[in-house]
């Protein structure tokens, strides 16, 4: 072994030359380690593989010109951008390469934003400098940042647009979640303007829940909330049964009666087995809350909770007062006051008190509570955070009672403890807390939602959009998100308005619900003695909606009282109702405004105007319209109906004022069966 | 320190495979109890999404024997291109004979094929395919467009929510997944149909201009949707199935 080896030094190094030459040797195959590298680096790899599939395609040449060699760069220091994705995803820019199966050469799908402006990292995330595959996409021993998976994608564009986006569905569900399921409440996420997000749920106050339910429903519902309604946003906190039956004890002896919220009747309800369903249905109390049906279908809103088992849950006379006024219970609430009288109420509470589960309650046996029980159930209350979400007397709402989420989608994967079998990545850890939270340890307080994998998805993309890009944003690059006003009528009507809830589903100056149409300039639209007349009785505008406006048994004079307002503060500055007469108009352009209808603008389509002939029902029906809308009105609707209502379907035909003034005409000679009754009233 | 497996369904997934030398630690497979002879869709199939989320509505299939009726424990797996992933891959089939999952489509716009496969009593392996489709941001941006403008003529079907004008009209328009006729309408003529009305090629004036309605890129976005959803599918489209 030792001879071998000394041969071998004789042969190598035996003398001065020969050492020169071996030394010399070596050192050249060490300095051509780093352009070996480079030249077998994976992007040149891609780069060649490109060149050899793009020379046999037709437009070879196109392509080729297009191509530039070496390592490609997108630099963009206001947005800390470094992308040398593109020297590999060669073909990002080829239109014609849209047909490429598989990545690294098919060509980007369209997207409102451009390549040179916001790189590659800032929507898909993952190493912008690194130029080997596993550094660019998955997080290594250095860099921990891999590339976003495409169901996230979302989150991205929330990182600017502040928003909701017609392009960006995922995202507006996932930040609607955050705030009707109450998230917000207990965790705190700043946005990058300075506010706070808001919590749009309404949980109700639980100061005075004796007024309104049994202890026995509250345990029940405290041991899980699901099983009373499907849509209940409430979580299930995984309570024992001894720490459901202490915080029922709680809250009910906690509970403080409010004067009038309970009254007995003396009305009967209706002896016909078929008027409380009816009333339900005239009053359209399915616009907001929803019942099951035999079939297990939901059918109804969800603005107001779901009734399917309202019956286990209220006491009757407490049912009654809501029903007669719900403001005496809870002043704020989105249910309008209904002007229902004894008759009614006792009609519909019978109706609505029938919808039972003889199951839910029937294994629900409380002791009298112990005053140590009800100790130990306030201690609970505290301890769960449940005045995060509701008022209760006594408690005080705790402050930051869970982390705060504002630069969640930047937390560090380090500072993360995944649970096994888990993939390592933040979206699954986002992901896995949600729908599991208490996996993560049996100690945590968070509960248990009943959010579906497509919610949870939601959730997770409009969490990931609330990062440190989202908060150091250059002001310029931000969109900012269009906030709901605070806007409140004032005066008698004011109070009207708020008492019947006309916020709850209409928009007036950048507030309100988007249920009905948006009254803003309804003064400007309508004239005075229909709108009059449609607030006392309701007539249906659009026959294809579900959703209709209830009828609140308004005295005249309130009825009066709300249209002065309407139409005295709610104009357009762009449509004069005065300009241009109700009636008067020529036989000859009435007659033109017909053909034109009928010929070329095909109004029936959508429209029903003669009830015999015409079937479209997208928009709403025209058989009296010339009793309802203003001149002035349809005119500039004519003209441009986006720029009076902003998302209407109705398509904006750029009518020239001919065939407009025709149309006009044509519509206002449609005064329909009230025309008479408006003569006989002017009379 | 060795970083654990990681899984990233991402555009790149076929790349990645290569490079990714940790695997996910997949569950056991379930061992069947029963055999069946055939597998059937219950519901789930051509169901429309935006790339890379879930499919609205889960998966069911059903495992029945040869005289048609369902089998209970019978084993159910799914599989598709990578990138498709499947809440759960596999599954018994339940006292209905039914296997539910959760689909999410992969990071490319195209038609994705999924296939149940299940193993009748000589373990010969018996499929159902399942056709789906994935949206990109243009094309969901333009079903966005659809069901605020158009959906209410050209799709027949009503829903609880949305009843379709299609009965109401004289003139029948044709709804989008009709791929015989609307795979032959170039993309400048649809244009034109869509932005000056159907009398712009000699059609029906029920179809309304609404080229001062929508804007230009809309307008593309639509017939990007058009072509996505039509059936047959439409060769401008791409290619039948994305590879992802």
């Amino acid at each position: 072994m030792k001879d071998k080896l000394t041969s071998l030094w004789q042969i190598l190094f035996g003398d001065s030359v020969r050492a020169f030459g071996v030394v010399s040797l070596i050192f050249l195959v060490s300095l051509a380690i780093a352009p070996a590298k480079n030249y077998f680096s994976e992007w040149r790899h891609y780069q060649h593989g490109y060149l050899r599939m793009i020379r046999n395609r037709s437009d070879a040449n196109t392509l080729q010109r297009h191509f530039a060699g070496g390592v490609q760069q997108v630099w963009l220091p206001d947005l800390g951008v470094v992308d040398r994705c593109t020297s590999c995803h060669v073909g990002l820019k080829e239109v014609s390469l849209a047909d490429v199966p598989t990545q690294p050469f098919r060509t980007h799908p369209v997207i409102p934003h451009k390549l040179d402006q916001f790189g590659c990292t800032t929507c898909h995330r993952g190493q912008g400098a690194a130029t080997t595959v596993a550094e660019a996409h998955n997080s290594t021993l250095a860099w921990e940042q891999p590339i976003l998976p495409a169901r996230y994608i979302e989150s991205s564009c929330g990182e600017c647009h502040r928003g909701p986006l017609p392009g960006t569905p995922v995202l507006n569900q996932g930040r609607n979640l955050l705030s009707r399921y109450g998230c917000v409440h207990c965790h705190t996420v700043k946005l990058p303007d300075g506010s706070g997000m808001k919590a749009t749920d309404d949980p109700p106050s639980l100061s005075h829940i004796a007024d309104k339910t049994t202890r026995e429903w509250i345990y029940a519902w405290l041991k899980d909330p699901q099983a009373y309604a499907a849509t209940a946003t409430m979580p299930n906190f995984k309570l024992s049964d001894e720490d459901a039956r202490d915080m029922s004890a709680f809250l009910i002896a906690n509970s403080m009666p409010v004067p009038g919220d309970t009254v007995a009747l003396s009305a009967k309800p209706s002896t016909d087995p078929a008027a409380g369903t009816s009333l339900y249905g005239e009053s359209f109390c399915a616009s907001c809350h929803a019942v099951q049906n035999a079939a297990g279908n939901l059918v109804g809103g969800d603005v107001g909770p779901e009734l399917t088992r309202v019956g286990n849950k209220v006491r009757p006379e407490w049912l009654q007062a809501w029903l007669r006024n719900p403001r005496t219970y809870d002043p704020p609430t989105a249910m309008p006051h209904y002007r229902f009288n004894d008759a009614q109420v006792a009609t519909l509470s019978a109706f609505l008190l029938a919808k039972a589960d003889s199951d839910l309650l029937a294994n629900v046996h409380l002791e009298a509570a112990t005053p140590e029980q009800i100790a130990h159930g306030k201690r609970l209350v505290s301890d769960y955070g449940c005045a995060s979400c509701h008022e209760i007397a006594g408690i005080k709402k705790p402050e930051a009672f869970a982390p705060e989420l504002s630069h969640i989608g930047s937390k560090p994967i380090t500072q993360l403890i995944f649970l096994p079998g888990m993939p390592h990545t933040l979206p699954d850890y986002i992901a896995g807390k949600i729908k599991q939270p208490r996996a993560f340890s049996p100690g945590l307080k968070m509960p248990q939602y009943a959010f579906t994998p497509a919610q949870i998805d939601a959730l997770t993309t409009a969490l990931l959009s609330l990062n440190d890009r989202s908060n150091t944003l250059p002001p310029s690059l931000a969109v900012a998100a269009v906030s709901e006003s605070d806007y409140k009528p004032a005066g008698k009507a004011g109070k009207l308005m708020n008492d019947l809830a006309c916020f709850s589903c209409h928009r007036i100056n950048g507030h309100g619900g988007d249920m009905a149409p948006d009254l803003t300039w309804e003064g400007s639209s309508v004239q005075r003695e229909w709108l009059v007349r449609f607030l006392k009785s309701p007539g249906t505008l659009r026959p294809a909606l579900i959703r209709r406006m209830p009828r609140f048994n308004l005295t005249d004079s309130e009825a009066n009282e709300l249209t002065d307002y309407i139409m005295t503060v709610y104009q357009s500055p762009s449509v004069d109702r005065d300009s241009m007469p109700l009636s008067g108009y020529s036989p000859g352009q009435v007659e033109l405004g017909k053909q034109l209808f009928y010929g070329k603008y095909a109004c029936q389509g959508c429209h029903i105007l003669d009830s015999k002939r015409d079937k479209g029902y997208i928009g709403p029906t025209l058989t009296q319209v010339g009793s309802r809308l203003t001149a002035a009105w349809i005119y500039q609707w004519m003209k441009n109906p986006q720029a009076l209502r902003p998302g209407t379907t109705e398509p904006n035909r750029a009518m020239n004022d001919e065939d407009a003034r025709a149309l006009t005409a044509f519509l206002m000679s449609q005064k329909g069966a009230g025309e008479s009754e408006v003569a006989r009233t002017k009379r | 320190m060795i970083r654990p497996s990681l899984t990233i369904v991402t555009l790149l997934t076929a790349v990645l495979a290569t490079s990714c030398s940790h695997k996910t630690v997949s569950a056991p497979m379930p061992k069947p109890t029963a055999f069946g002879a055939a597998i059937v869709e219950t519901s789930g199939g051509k169901q429309i999404a935006e790339t890379g989320s879930l499919l609205p509505q889960p998966v069911v299939v059903q495992v029945n024997d040869a005289q048609g009726n369902s089998i209970a424990g019978a084993l159910v797996e799914f599989s598709a291109v990578p990138g498709v992933t499947f809440d759960p891959p596999n599954g018994l089939t339940d006292s209905s004979g039914q296997v539910t999952t959760n689909v999410s489509l992969g990071g490319v716009a195209g038609r994705y094929q999924i296939v149940a496969g299940t193993f009748d009593r000589s373990h010969k392996k018996i499929d159902l395919k399942l056709e789906e489709i994935a949206l990109s941001y243009q094309q969901a941006l333009g079903r966005h467009l659809n069901n605020q403008y158009c959906d209410r003529c050209h799709n027949p079907e009503s829903t609880v929510e949305r009843v379709s004008n299609y009965d109401n009209l004289e003139v029948k328009p044709h709804p989008f997944t009709e791929g015989d006729t609307l795979n032959k309408i170039n993309d400048a003529d649809l244009t034109a149909i869509i932005s000056h009305g159907g009398p712009a090629l000699n059609k029906s004036a029920l179809m309304p201009a609404w080229g001062n309605t929508l804007s230009k890129s809309g307008i593309d976005a639509l017939i990007s949707y058009i072509r996505a959803v039509s059936d047959p599918p439409s060769r401008e489209a791409g290619p039948v199935y994305a590879q992802n």
